[in-house]
């Protein structure tokens, strides 16, 4: 046996290998239900129900869709670049903090505040990137292991700001930051639901990120460099100005998910503003092979399975780390997926 | 006639849709060296792997000495004495020469008795076949010829009666090609039998006794040497006359390029270069001839822009050229033709149309205040592809899916479309069949009729001697001076690629071997 690889590689093979993976994976997922004694139909449909049979349901599910977009474009981006950003989370919160250092008194005019307060965190989120990505194209200091740390170092100093200098003392004692002002909370979509303005603008994002990949001399160096680094070099590519350039829109996007999500859902800032959405972000660009609007479909999937799990957990009486496991054992399936797409075995 | 010792009879395999070998049958004497010649993907290696057990063959058997040889099992043919001599070689650099051949035929207790029969066992298979190593001497020290030997040894050692050389002259300088074929010579002097894989006409003729071409996996060709002619072999090998062009002499313009006084330290193994100097004229066909690894990258980076020299300068036209950079290398308008396609030369995970315009992406018109403008792209690939021949299935295509002569096609057609004026090929015929090499060939000598100054760094001398108006050698990072090609032959330069003088006498020469 060997692997060789394929002659052509087709859009359709990828759409149905990422549609037979997931089907895999939900069949693995299921004989874990069985295991723990429940039944698997059930148990999907109640999910199913928990994250789209509703009015608020859904709701939520684009709700929690929303940051996981703007991550998911981040990690694309990067990975595309072959620039390993993993740190997504540290990036997010660098654009929470920005909204809560430039959004608690703006004085600036109320229909000004949220571009303004957008663009500063993306900046922001754009420049701590440059910091592990400076290190990398002038040092060769691996990405990886900076991008990483740099989350707990973020996280870290979060932490003491809502525990010492931006402690609202209005909070009654919770270690939480002082609200924004209200011209910078995003516009509720849907009545009587926290759906905001933050999902329309990731959608925006993934249509402009995906123009920008595909059509613009920025893109095609990006995709280029990431492609083959030395030939791209040697075409006259500049190479390390194309890595900075990513970082600053991958940097960016991950900092627009933490000032959406600030300004969209809770107004404050708090140590558990994001469960983790910098990291599900790899997920959700793998899940989409790195395409941008496979971003969308693929954000909008993991928010569904962790939506869904909730009340399918409660339904069934299973821990609802099935929803953990689920997106963890459908990144593996897509990820072999993928690799059939590109190579088969021959015998 | 006796019976053969290996007896290929009725082999077929086909991948896919592909036919690798169809009907191929092959009898090999006692004492007798056959040439299997074939251009690339004509099916030897395919042939030679059913030989060796990695494939098993869809029909077909093959005999050993009238036995049949278990198929699909590496072991067999090797119990049978039957051995190859990659063109790569197999040894472990940081070993000696004895222990590189005990390695893996020898188990490896009881070492200390196992290697003093070993020595005495190589010592003797040395006097007898006058191959001649150091077998205490460590690999990585020693030539690539002796090195050669070595694994010819190892071969030896494991008592095979056929040896199968797969392009045994590649890494050669002519000298030690013309050692090689006397061992050869000897080997079969003393009862053994011999496949040698070459698509090198000189030395099929040199060498073989009878010669067996490979075409699209069948045999359509077999014949004495002696009875055949280098032309004869070339028409079959490719199917149809190979069209020769007539080298038209040129009368060189005004200097293009030029190197003074290159220098750069030598890192990860690789030598440096010391005080290279080298002019380029227009319509002029410069060859860099020399055994590879002698500072070919490096001489090619540099003129590439891909690293700067520590000393020297780099002239393009009237000016000085900054050095270590591409882009500027690409404004001066130098075409670059690199030796590694998908390495360097190519993305190929990208598409034929990328590739086209992965140099000029940034002018109109094929973009326009920074966005990328398909159309145009599409337009001027479409052209492209046609006038340069490169099969592929639309533009769209990734690279990866093409075959080398048809990346090699699409490189020089981005790279001579725009008529450049300085042309740098390294190793442009590499791995490419007949008739792609052909047809490179026919492309640069067209672009230096149109003026354009162009740099061949090749390995092959057939190739120099074919486009080159003027040669020069490198050698340990030394250029010789420029000799014009119709004043030097093939002896004399090796003795420069082996690293003497032009003024070396030939008793050094001999002493070396």
């Amino acid at each position: 046996m060997r692997i060789e690889p394929r002659q052509a590689q087709s859009v359709a093979r990828t759409v149905l290998a990422l549609v037979l993976a997931v089907a895999a994976a939900l069949g693995i997922c299921s004989l874990l239900i069985l295991w723990s004694g429940a039944s698997p139909v059930q148990g999907w449909i109640l999910m199913v129900k928990g994250a789209l049979g509703s009015k608020f349901a859904l709701s939520e599910t684009l709700t929690r869709a929303t940051p996981l977009i703007f991550t998911g474009l981040a990690a694309a981006v990067a990975f595309r670049a072959r620039l390993w950003n993993i740190g997504g989370e540290g990036q997010f919160y660098i654009g929470a903090c920005m909204a809560i250092l430039l959004g608690t008194d703006t004085g600036l005019p109320p229909w000004a505040v949220i571009p303004y307060l957008f663009l500063a965190g993306a900046l922001a989120g754009g420049l701590f990137l440059l910091i592990p990505t400076l290190l990398k194209t002038h040092m060769n200091v691996d990405e990886v292991v900076t991008t990483l740390l740099l989350n707990f170092v973020v996280l870290l100093f979060v932490n003491w700001l809502v525990f010492g200098p931006w402690k609202d003392p209005m909070a009654m004692g919770w270690p939480q930051s002082a609200p924004v002002v209200d011209a910078a909370a995003l516009p509720i979509l849907m009545a009587k639901t926290r759906l905001h303005l933050g999902f329309v603008l990731g959608v925006g994002a993934a249509v402009l990120i995906w123009l920008f990949m595909d059509r613009t001399v920025w893109g095609f160096e990006i995709r280029a460099v990431g492609a083959n680094p030395k030939a791209s070099r040697f075409a006259g590519m500049p190479v390390n100005a194309t890595i900075i350039r990513t970082a600053l829109v991958s940097g960016g996007l991950a900092a627009m998910a933490g000032v959406s999500e600030l300004l969209g859902v809770k107004g404050y800032l708090t140590t558990d503003l994001s469960p983790g959405f910098g990291y599900t972000g790899i997920v959700v660009a793998m899940l989409a092979a790195l395409h941008p609007l496979g971003v969308v479909v693929s954000a909008l999937f993991v928010a569904m399975i962790y939506i869904g799990a909730d009340a399918m957990s409660r339904g069934i009486n299973i821990s609802n780390y099935i929803a953990d496991v689920t997106t963890a054992v459908s990144l593996l399936a897509v990820l072999a997926a993928l690799f059939f797409t590109k190579y088969r075995i021959k015998r | 006639m006796t019976t053969p010792v290996l007896r290929l009879s009725k082999i077929t395999k086909t991948f896919g849709n592909i036919q690798a070998n169809d009907d191929v049958s092959l009898d090999l004497y006692p004492g007798e060296i056959v040439a299997l010649l074939g251009e690339n993907g004509a099916g030897k290696t395919t042939l030679m792997s059913i030989l060796f057990g990695h494939y098993l063959a869809d029909e077909g058997e093959i005999d050993v000495r009238g036995e049949r040889l278990a198929q699909g099992s590496p072991r067999a043919a090797l119990s049978a004495g039957v051995g190859m001599v990659h063109q790569h070689f197999t040894l472990a650099g940081n070993m000696n020469v004895l222990d590189n051949i005990i390695l893996g035929t020898e188990q490896l207790w009881r070492l200390g008795t196992r290697r003093k029969k070993a020595r005495h066992k190589l010592i003797r298979l040395m006097d007898r076949f006058g191959l001649k190593v150091n077998p205490d001497a460590r690999v990585r020290d020693l030539s690539v010829g002796e090195q050669q030997r070595a694994e010819i040894l190892k071969v030896l050692y494991r008592d095979a009666r056929i040896l199968i050389l797969d392009e045994p002259t590649a890494v050669l300088t002519p000298q030690e090609a013309d050692h090689l074929f006397a061992t050869l010579d000897q080997l079969v002097a003393e009862g053994l039998s011999i496949i040698f894989i070459t698509h090198k006409m000189r030395e099929v003729m040199a060498v073989s006794h009878r010669c067996v071409v490979l075409r699209q996996g069948r045999v359509v060709h077999e014949t004495r040497t002696r009875n055949t002619s280098p032309e004869d072999l070339a028409r079959h090998m490719v199917g149809q006359k190979v069209a020769h062009f007539t080298r038209q002499r040129l009368i060189p313009g005004n200097q293009v390029l030029s190197l003074r006084q290159i220098s750069m330290a030598g890192k990860a193994g690789k030598p440096g270069l010391t005080q290279l100097n080298l002019t380029l004229r227009a319509c002029e066909i410069l060859g860099i001839a020399g055994v590879s690894g002698n500072g070919q990258s490096q001489l090619a980076d540099i003129i590439c822009g891909l690293t700067a020299p520590d000393q020297g300068e780099i002239c393009i036209r009237s000016g000085t050229a900054p050095a270590g950079k591409p882009k500027a290398m690409i404004k001066a308008g130098l075409a670059r033709v690199p030796d590694d396609r998908t390495g360097i030369g190519l993305i190929d995970e990208m598409t034929v149309m990328e590739n086209m315009a992965s140099e000029h992406y940034k002018a109109a018109p094929f973009s326009r205040n920074g966005l990328l403008n398909f159309r145009a792209m599409a337009e001027k690939t479409k052209a492209l592809v046609a006038e340069f021949d490169v099969r592929c299935p639309d533009i769209h295509t990734t690279v990866r899916n093409l075959s080398g002569g048809n990346m090699q096609k699409l490189i020089l057609a981005r790279e001579l479309s725009g008529n450049p004026s300085i042309i740098l090929a390294n190793q442009p015929s590499w791995g490419l069949d007949v008739g792609a090499t052909a047809y490179v060939h026919d492309r640069l000598m067209e672009a230096a009729g149109k003026g354009a100054g162009i740099i061949v760094i090749s390995e092959d001398l057939d190739e120099l001697f074919l486009v080159a108006d003027q040669i020069q050698v490198i050698s340990q990072g030394r250029l010789s001076l420029p000799m014009a090609v119709d004043e030097v032959d093939r002896e004399a330069l090796g003795l420069i690629m082996a690293g003497h003088g032009p003024q070396a006498s030939t008793q050094e020469d001999s002493h070396a071997h």
